[in-house]
């Protein structure tokens, strides 16, 4: 055993190809379909009883103010509902006879999955029951996704409108979402997953009498219609405490690979249909391009550092297998960890808090690029849209220009409103983790409760910790005891704040943007679809990075790996 | 005033959005593929339960089981699952991994105690101890361990069941299961499956 032997390393590879092929296939035919489903004239059916039901008009345009008050109301509407099913969790039907969830961890939860989030400060087995499981989470799986991938459409309109006072109706993006994206794609994985033996009954447990005597209650619940849309919608809340590393969750190494592909699908398909949408898909390739070879790069590095696999354990053990399942191996889990923490998923196949310093340093950066490569449903379009327009004007400040993109001239208020976009998580997440240790109080649960591991790995649990929740992620270094009255409260903030600040930001981004008429290119203006522009773009998003976190990670994972 | 108007006409949007929600994606949605599910596959649906000789439901099939005794020994005659850190092993109703950094002195102090307990065991030098005996996963309900694993304990199981060792080694390569597709995952041996096939008749294997 040991290192990885060059058959596992060639498996391994091909496994990655394997993603990458399907990707590579898939992304025209659903970022066209994307691009059609939200500028098609014509409602479907079933659309216009959602309509009469919800009483919108659909053919009514809002501006980004009304379009921003519908994402903000729905989602306080759904923090409500969600926070009041666990509440009432005792006198819900299939509550499995669990009690109500204590108002500080509802509370935490129901931000949790209202923003895409999922993180998950309580353990799933012993806290929620199935009415909420479906009611509450797995219906803000679905309601978070499409707000997500309805905020990207309305700044892309803001590129593609001219001189327009409106950016689109929100209900109707958020229904045709659902419809017309997540809902019939769910039903497809969820039925692939069923057959490979991810569980979907009403059961409740089954206690058996295993071989040697002992017993063993195991789990059942309908997971395989939660799993599908988990993954799909970069939700990534388990339906059990070990998340996608549980059998019942994903059961073969083809369920990963399929759970992987999900993940990434719509991701990796939004910039074809930001490109189809602004009629030059050759502005969707350049997007697609940075966020493709950043991933690549990411993945590379915490494949390659798992199966060194440095470290004192790794080394006396023989390889960096604890908290990683047998049949998906080093390449199975470094696959899905790239995937899960590069999209806003959080889902986990394997135990981040226990890679080694540096393997584990990597889905922390991974967030810290703020979830762009390719990033959460929509969110990942939309925060490397704003990448972009920083680009262009660092590369007019080079040339000394007026910047431009997509025909659109950035003056002062679209450059302040994407500044403010990136300054908004790291100020989250740096106090957040500062504050943990700077209020004395606070510093002594965190050490004495809180804390699992001891020394500098500590300090990065909390760093990943707000890192997770304030990009909207949720995967963790789960050594963490996050049910404290500081983590739930302090983490809640931080989804909160770091899902909707920057959703106002980019809604009054699109706004300003498609009240603007185009300009004509000329010989001056930087072109924004050639290698040139991918490569600014890229060191762009690495260079903001790294001079804002560079310094705590010296503090954690650095010290860690490389003292 | 209008403002408020305005936003009291989206919160009752929201309210009837969200009820539309529940019951299309909360209720219609889970029941609709629970349905499929039951009627297509229900074996999978129900959580791959299986059985043994004598008709009893013993386990899952993609859920791990310690085999040991009452008092946490290993039962000799049975092949060892990975080391769990699902309760006190195996707890199918508290899955999770250890959580435990590279660093840490009782992640170190765990593996040193597992390589000796799993040496002694098997009566073999402590460096031939594969990675996966030495570790929990992430689940803590591991149902595989590697080939290399399995194949180490041959002897032993061999020895306390009074079976050639030949016999064993080849239940033990009939169970394996190749990588996925010939080349997606690791190649692993279930070790439940593996236990049941040694404790059912000989004939019926």
């Amino acid at each position: 055993m040991g290192a990885p032997s060059p058959a596992d390393v060639g498996f391994g590879l091909l496994q990655i190809a394997t993603v990458i092929l399907a990707l590579a296939l898939l992304h025209r035919p659903l970022g066209d379909w994307i691009a059609r489903v939200y500028t098609d004239a014509k409602d479907w059916r079933v659309e216009r009883g959602a309509y009469r039901v919800l009483g919108v008009d659909p053919h009514s345009e809002q501006t980004w103010q009304a379009y921003a008050r519908g994402v903000l109301v729905l989602s306080v509407v759904g923090v409500l509902f969600v926070y009041a099913l666990q509440r009432l969790q005792a006198v819900l039907p299939y509550s499995l006879g669990l009690p109500p969830v204590p108002e500080a961890l509802a509370f935490n939860t129901a931000v949790s999955f209202v923003t895409n989030t999922n993180w998950q400060s309580y353990s799933p087995e012993v806290t929620l029951g199935y009415t909420v499981q479906l009611a509450g989470l797995a219906v803000q799986n679905f309601v978070s996704a499409a707000v997500g991938i309805a905020v990207a459409i309305a700044l892309v309109r803001g590129f593609a409108r001219r001189g327009s006072g409106t950016i689109g109706n929100f209900w109707v993006d958020l229904i045709r979402g659902v419809t017309r994206l997540l809902l019939p794609l769910s039903v497809v994985a969820a039925v692939a997953l069923l057959t490979a033996g991810v569980v979907q009954n009403f059961a409740g447990v089954t206690e058996v009498t295993t071989l040697t005597g002992g017993s063993q209650t195991l789990p059942g619940g309908p997971v395989a219609s939660q799993e599908a849309i988990k993954q799909l919608g970069t939700n990534g809340g388990g339906f059990f405490n070990a998340n996608s590393a549980h059998p019942f969750e994903n059961p073969t190494p083809w369920t990963s690979v399929f759970e992987v592909l999900l993940m990434l699908a719509i991701p990796f398909s939004m910039p074809r249909a930001f490109g189809r949408i602004v009629g030059d898909v050759r502005q969707g390739y350049a997007i697609l391009a940075v966020m493709g070879s950043l991933f690549l790069v990411s993945l590379a590095a915490t494949t390659w550092l798992e199966a060194l696999g440095s470290g004192s354990a790794p080394q006396l053990a023989g390889g960096a297998m604890e908290g990683k399942e047998q049949r998906f191996g080093i390449f199975g889990s470094t696959l899905f960890t790239a995937a899960t923490t590069l999209t806003s998923t959080g889902a986990v196949n394997s135990m981040h808090d226990s890679y080694t310093a540096l393997g584990g340093m990597v889905p922390l950066v991974n967030m810290m690029l703020g979830e762009v490569a390719p990033g959460g449903v929509g969110s990942g379009l939309y925060g490397m849209l704003v990448l972009a327009v920083i680009a262009v004007f660092i590369g007019g400040l080079l040339v000394g220009r007026t910047p431009e993109y997509l025909g659109k001239k950035l003056g002062p208020r679209e450059i302040t409103l994407a500044s403010l976009y990136i300054l908004v998580t790291p100020t989250l997440v740096l106090m957040g983790t500062a504050l943990s240790f700077a209020l004395p109080g606070v510093r002594a649960d965190v050490e004495s409760t809180s804390i699992w591991n001891p020394g500098v790995h500590g300090l990065t649990e909390v760093l990943y910790a707000f890192t997770s929740a304030a990009n909207n992620n949720g995967s963790a270094f789960a050594g963490l005891t996050a049910n404290t009255p500081w983590f739930t409260t302090a983490l809640g903030v931080a989804m909160l704040l770091g899902r909707f600040v920057p959703i106002v930001l980019v809604l009054a981004l699109a706004g300003a943007l498609a009240a603007k008429d185009r300009v004509p290119g000329t010989a001056g203006t930087l072109p924004t679809h050639r290698p040139q522009f991918v490569g600014l773009l890229a060191v762009v998003s690495v260079v903001i990075t790294a001079l804002t976190y560079f310094p705590v990670l010296t503090l954690g994972p650095l010290a860690e790996g490389l003292v | 005033m209008s403002r408020t108007r305005t936003t009291l006409r989206s919160a009752s949007v929201a309210v009837r959005a969200m009820i539309l929600f529940t019951l299309v994606l909360g209720v219609g949605y889970s029941l609709a593929i629970t349905a499929v599910g039951q009627l297509t596959a229900p074996a999978q649906a129900n959580g791959s339960l299986v059985r043994n000789a004598a008709g009893e439901t013993v386990g899952s099939t993609l859920i791990g089981q310690s085999f040991t005794d009452a008092e946490g020994a290993a039962v000799p005659g049975y092949f060892q699952s990975r080391p769990s850190a699902a309760g006190d092993g195996y707890d199918a109703g508290a899955s999770s991994g250890s959580n435990l950094g590279p660093e840490n002195a009782d992640l170190l102090d765990a593996i040193g105690e597992r390589r000796a307990a799993v040496a002694d065991l098997e009566g073999v030098d402590p460096g031939h101890v594969p990675v996966d005996a030495l570790t929990a996963s992430a689940s803590g309900l591991d149902p595989h361990i590697s080939p290399a694993y399995a194949l180490l304990q041959v002897p032993r199981i061999a020895e306390a069941r009074g079976l050639p060792e030949a016999e064993v080694r080849d239940l033990v390569t009939s169970t394996l299961q190749e990588r996925d597709l010939g080349y997606l995952g690791e190649p692993r041996v279930n070790v439940l499956v593996l236990n049941l096939a040694l404790d059912a008749p000989r004939d019926e294997r």
